[in-house]
C-alpha cells in the first residue's frame, strides 16, 4: 500500500471513503453492539425495564439441552456437506482436468447450481422427496422405505444435505478444477516416467499439491453451511421434526421471532459473531500461508 | 494428459455425464412439472416428458392469480427481485471502488482506520445480527422499501479488497503521467482507472447480481406487504399452504421463473463469472 504515487485532497479522500463507512456503521458496526449490549441484559415482561445480569443469558443458554441439540446438529450437518460436496467436486474436477472432447459443455451444466438460491434449489427437491407425490419418494416408498422428512428427523436430515450438497458442486468443482490447472503438468509426467500408474500419481501427487485448495474449501464450506443453508431448512424442513434440522442460525432466527427471549437470542448471536470471527481469521492466515507457498 | 489412451477417456466422460444427470434432473423436473395439470402431478402419476399445460400455467403465474389463492402475481415478483438484484450490485460497486480508490491513491489520517472498518464486516454476517438490523432499519422507516431491500447489504468488504488489489498493480508511471497532463484525482479516476477495470467490474457484478437475486434471509425479514415480495421469497409463501392445497405446477413454475435470469447470466458470462468466482475469493 505504500509506495504509491499519490494525489493530495484534504476533503475527497474523506468523501469517497463515507459511503462505504456510513453503511458499515449504520448497518454492521452498530446491530452487533447492540447484540453485545442486549445479551448482557434481562428485560421484563413488559419491556418497561431492563437490567444488567453479567453472563446469565449466556449461562441459561448453555444450560439448555435445546442448545446442544443445535450444536449437533449443525455439527453433523456441515460434516456431511462438506465431506459430500468436496469428494463430489473434485472427483468431477478431476475427471474434467482429463483432455476430452466436450469439457465445456459439461463445465456448463456443472456451474448450474452456483447460481440457484438455496431456497428454491430446495423446492426442487421438496417436489422430488414430496412423500405421495415426489418421483423418488414414490420409488423409495416402492421399495419399501417408508420415506417421510416431516415425521422423521433422519429423513430431515437426509433431504437438507443433499439440497445442500447440490448446491454447492459447483464451486467446489470450479476451484478444484483451478487448483488442477494450476498444477504443473512436468511433475506429473515425471512420476508418469518414474512409472507411477494414475492411481497413485493422484495420492502422492496431485492430492498433496491440492492440499492449499482443498483447505481453503473446507472453511469456505463449513461458512456456507453456517450461514447460507438458512433458506434451505426454512423451506424444507422449517428446523423439523422436533430441532432435527435446527442449526445454530436457524435457532437464532426462530427464537428472535418468537421474540420472547431478547438476551437470550443476542447471547446466541455474539456466539455465532465468534465462530465467524474464527473462520475468517483461519481463512486469511491461510490463504497468506498460499501466497509464499 | 500424460498416456493417451482410448478406453482411458471413457470413465471421465461416463464420470462428467453422471455429473452433469444429477445437476440437471431436479431442474429439469421442475420445467417438466410446470408443463402439466395439477392433478396429474398431485396423484404422482407425472411422466417425465412435457404436457400441454405450459402456457396457461405459466400465464397464471406470471401476469394473474389464480383461482384458488389470492396470492401476488410472480411478474411484481420479478421486477423487486431485478430491482433488489441490480441495485445491490451496482451499489456494492460503486461505494466499493471509490473507497478502494481513496484508500490505494490517497495518503489521509484515518486511512487505515477506514481499511479495517471496511475489512472487518466480513466478520459480520447477516445472519448474526439478525434483528438488531432489523430494529434499526424499521427506526430508519424503510421496512417494504427498495432502500431497506438494498442499503443495508451494501456493504463490501470482499468487493473493496479486489479493486484494492487492483489498483495496487496500475503502474504509478500513469499516475504520474496524468498528473503531469494536468489531470486532478478525478479526472484520472475517470478517464484513465474506471476504464482499466471495466472487466473487473463486469466479472464483480455477474457474482452480485446472482448473490443480490438469491437473497433469502433479509427481504424475508423486512418485507411484510405482499408487493414488495421477492420471488425468492414468494416462492416459499406458494408452497406453505396445506400440503394437499399446493399447486405444484405453479410452485414450479415459479421454481423456473426464480432460476431462470440467475442460470442465464452464470451460463451467458460463465468466462466472467468464473473470473469473478475466482478473485473475489482470493
Amino acid at each position: 500500500m505504500e509506495n504509491r504515487a499519490i494525489f493530495s485532497g484534504k476533503l475527497l479522500p474523506y468523501l469517497l471513503v463515507l459511503p462505504q463507512f456510513a453503511i458499515s456503521l449504520i448497518f454492521f458496526y452498530w446491530p452487533a453492539v447492540q447484540a453485545l449490549q442486549q445479551s448482557f441484559l434481562v428485560q421484563d415482561a413488559f419491556g418497561l425495564s431492563t437490567e444488567f445480569v453479567w453472563f446469565e443469558n449466556y449461562a441459561n443458554l448453555l444450560g439448555t439441552p435445546g442448545y446442544y441439540q443445535a450444536v449437533g446438529v449443525t455439527f453433523v450437518f456441515s460434516a456431511l456437506v462438506v465431506f459430500f460436496s468436496l469428494t463430489i467436486g473434485l472427483l468431477l474436477a478431476v475427471m474434467a482436468n482429463r483432455n476430452i472432447n466436450g469439457v465445456q459443455i459439461y463445465r456448463t451444466f456443472l456451474i448450474i447450481p452456483y447460481a440457484v438460491a438455496p431456497a428454491v434449489a430446495s423446492v426442487l427437491f421438496i417436489f422430488m422427496f414430496q412423500p405421495g407425490l415426489g418421483m423418488i419418494a414414490r420409488a423409495m416408498q416402492r421399495s419399501g422405505i417408508d420415506w417421510n422428512p416431516v415425521l422423521n428427523g433422519t429423513h430431515a436430515m437426509i433431504l437438507v444435505v443433499i439440497v445442500a450438497v447440490w448446491n454447492q458442486i459447483s464451486y467446489n468443482f470450479l476451484f478444484f478444477l483451478a487448483g488442477l490447472q494450476a498444477i504443473p503438468k512436468s511433475v506429473i509426467e515425471a512420476a508418469a516416467i518414474d512409472g507411477a500408474r494414475p492411481m497413485r500419481r493422484f495420492w502422492t501427487i496431485i492430492f498433496p499439491l491440492l492440499s492449499p485448495t482443498t483447505f481453503f474449501l473446507i472453511v469456505v464450506n463449513i461458512t456456507y453451511v453456517f450461514f447460507n443453508t438458512l433458506g434451505i431448512i426454512d423451506t424444507a424442513t422449517g428446523g423439523g421434526p422436533s430441532g432435527a434440522t435446527q442449526t445454530l442460525v436457524y435457532k437464532v432466527f426462530q427464537d428472535g421471532k418468537a421474540g420472547a427471549d431478547l438476551g437470550g437470542s443476542a447471547a446466541q448471536s455474539v456466539i455465532l459473531m465468534i465462530i465467524v470471527v474464527a473462520l475468517t481469521t483461519f481463512q486469511f492466515r491461510y490463504v497468506e500461508k498460499k501466497v509464499h507457498y | 494428459m500424460v498416456e493417451h489412451r482410448r478406453l482411458g477417456n471413457l470413465l471421465p466422460h461416463l464420470a462428467l455425464l453422471a455429473g452433469v444427470a444429477i445437476v440437471a434432473f431436479p431442474v429439469y423436473m421442475a420445467v417438466i412439472a410446470s408443463t402439466h395439470d395439477n392433478s396429474v402431478i398431485a396423484n404422482g402419476q407425472m411422466p417425465l416428458y412435457p404436457g400441454s399445460n405450459a402456457l396457461e400455467t405459466y400465464w397464471h403465474t406470471i401476469v394473474s392469480g389464480t383461482g384458488k389463492t389470492t396470492r401476488q402475481p410472480v411478474g411484481s415478483m420479478m421486477l423487486n427481485s431485478l430491482i433488489m438484484a441490480l441495485g445491490i450490485a451496482a451499489g456494492k460497486i460503486a461505494i466499493s471502488i471509490i473507497s478502494a480508490y481513496a484508500i490505494v491513491f490517497f495518503a489521509f489520517p484515518f486511512r487505515m482506520t477506514a481499511f479495517w472498518t471496511i475489512f472487518l464486516t466480513l466478520m459480520l454476517p447477516v445472519e448474526v445480527r439478525i434483528y438488531p438490523t432489523y430494529k434499526i432499519t424499521s427506526d430508519l422507516h424503510m421496512l417494504d422499501s427498495y432502500s431497506g431491500l438494498i442499503l443495508p447489504l451494501i456493504a463490501s468488504a470482499t468487493a473493496t479488497l479486489l479493486f484494492r488489489q487492483f489498483f495496487m498493480t496500475v503502474p504509478k508511471e500513469l499516475v504520474e503521467a496524468s498528473k503531469i497532463d494536468g489531470a486532478g484525482p478525478v479526472r484520472f479516476f475517470w478517464d484513465t482507472l474506471l476504464p482499466l477495470s471495466l472487466t473487473n467490474i463486469a466479472a464483480l457484478f455477474v457474482i452480485l447480481f446472482i448473490y443480490g437475486w438469491n437473497q433469502y434471509l433479509w427481504p424475508l425479514l423486512i418485507t411484510t406487504r405482499d408487493d414488495m415480495q421477492t420471488i425468492v421469497i414468494g416462492i416459499k409463501k406458494i408452497i406453505d399452504v396445506h400440503d394437499a392445497l399446493t399447486e405444484w405446477s405453479v410452485a414450479m413454475a415459479t421454481a423456473v421463473l426464480a432460476m431462470l435470469p440467475p442460470v442465464a447470466v452464470v451460463v451467458l458470462m460463465q468466462r466472467l463469472f468464473v473470473k469473478g468466482l475466482i478473485e473475489t475469493e482470493k
